[in-house]
């Protein structure tokens, strides 16, 4: 299992969707297209915002479906930002 | 084009400053202010500096300040980023503890930088400056991503110690929420689509419910819901719409809608034409709920708007 941590790229507060971008396409859909697992690490982010964590994870849910979430693992969240990954699996799952 | 800086204007008597502006002869900018006190909102000084920056410097007249209140506007940098000398001197004091200056962003750098200066601008604690940081984020890269402005966003903010709360205003002059909105949803009026972008996962960007997989078509509801559960004051300005968000009375409770004409707001149509899209709110640190519990009711929300939009578009069989 891999893991990618996010701190060094977004800093405490993780708000660059362009870096969120770039994590999406360069190491989660490599890593979901040969069907493994992978940890995202929020270790030292104190906050996000919904914009940075729909544009890391909802077109992984588009993509793959929610099964997607079996193999995708969040840890080091604050309550902030699980109340945000949250939200944003919610409503991808309306 | 004519702007009159008044005795007052915050969100809540905003309407007259609005209906007072002149945007005919875009090549030239007039700027006249009360002569005895001005006290504004921030977003009145983001408009002003937003329209400065679409005329050259020398097309820009603005008649020497008089107010007593006059150096405020020096030291929220309106002359310097308009690059017009005011003739007002001052001696500069250190802005902790009360304002950010107007500032230009254009891009994600400036914004990220712009992020990491103003909470110690404005001596918050940490705690304090998580609503700020949110909003200040989500709205700059609204302008980035919708507004297609060549100025980027204008944004400045004052604290107020005495209420404890922040009062920030934001302001681009690019193509406005209807003609972002258009793209995927038909709709006619300023009004309507200035709604329509405060309802949650509605976008410009797709009709998917939901968004793309950059946009969600969040931002303004969760801004909109920052300040009503703070029982604070929220507006859109753009086109010729306005729509305010009203105070939440404190003997009231505070619920979130996903349909902006639910909550207590007024809406106002033939304003004098913003080109552009203008946003002003006020945020109080000592909010009832924590930014976690604030987030949580959110996400309630948000999930009920989804499953209404949805439900709209659900069609069922036809049996003949």
């Amino acid at each position: 299992m891999s893991e990618i941590k996010l701190f060094p790229k977004t800093g405490s507060f993780a708000e660059n969707k362009d870096i969120a971008r770039e994590i999406r396409l360069n190491e989660l859909i490599p890593v979901m297209d040969v069907g493994e697992s992978v940890t995202l690490d929020f270790s030292g982010v104190d906050a996000a915002t919904q914009s940075f964590v729909h544009a890391l994870i909802s077109d992984l849910i588009r993509k793959y479906t929610n099964t997607v979430l079996d193999k995708l693992l969040f840890k080091g969240c604050n309550n902030k930002v699980k109340e945000i990954i949250n939200i944003v699996i919610d409503y991808m799952q309306e | 084009m004519q702007l009159h800086l008044p005795n007052s204007a915050f969100i809540g008597n905003i309407d007259a400053f609005l209906g007072s502006f002149d945007p005919s002869d875009s090549g030239k900018l007039e700027i006249t202010a009360n002569k005895k006190w001005i006290s504004v909102h921030p977003v009145a000084l983001s408009m002003t500096a937003a329209l400065g920056l679409t005329v050259d410097s020398e097309d820009i007249s603005c008649e020497p300040f008089e107010a007593k209140s006059r150096h405020y506007f020096e030291r929220m940098g309106l002359f310097k980023l308009l690059g017009i000398a005011s003739g007002i001197k001052v001696i500069e004091r250190e802005p902790a503890g009360r304002f950010i200056p107007l500032t230009q962003i254009r891009n994600s750098v400036e914004l990220t930088d712009f992020i990491a200066e103003m909470v110690p601008l404005l001596h918050l604690e940490p705690i304090q400056a998580e609503p700020l940081k949110y909003v200040v984020a989500e709205l700059v890269r609204n302008v980035f991503e919708h507004s297609c402005s060549p100025f980027g966003a204008i944004i400045c903010a004052q604290y107020y110690p005495d209420t404890k709360i922040i009062r920030i205003g934001i302001a681009d002059t690019g193509v406005g929420i209807k003609r972002t909105i258009s793209q995927s949803y038909a709709t006619g009026k300023d009004v309507s689509a200035i709604k329509l972008a405060l309802v949650p996962g509605v976008t410009g960007t797709t009709t998917r419910i939901g968004g793309t997989e950059t946009n969600a078509g969040a931002g303004l509801f969760f801004i909109k819901s920052i300040a009503k559960v703070g029982r604070n004051f929220f507006m859109v300005y753009s086109g010729d719409a306005l729509y305010k968000l009203l105070r939440t009375e404190q003997d009231r409770p505070v619920r979130l809608y996903p349909d902006p004409d639910k909550d207590k707001h007024s809406e106002k149509e033939k304003l004098p034409y913003w080109q552009g899209t203008v946003v002003g709110v006020d945020i109080g640190l000592e909010q009832e709920a924590d930014f976690t519990t604030l987030l949580s009711l959110i996400r309630k929300a948000y999930s009920e708007g989804v499953k209404e939009r949805k439900q709209l578009r659900y069609k069922k069989a036809r049996f003949v």
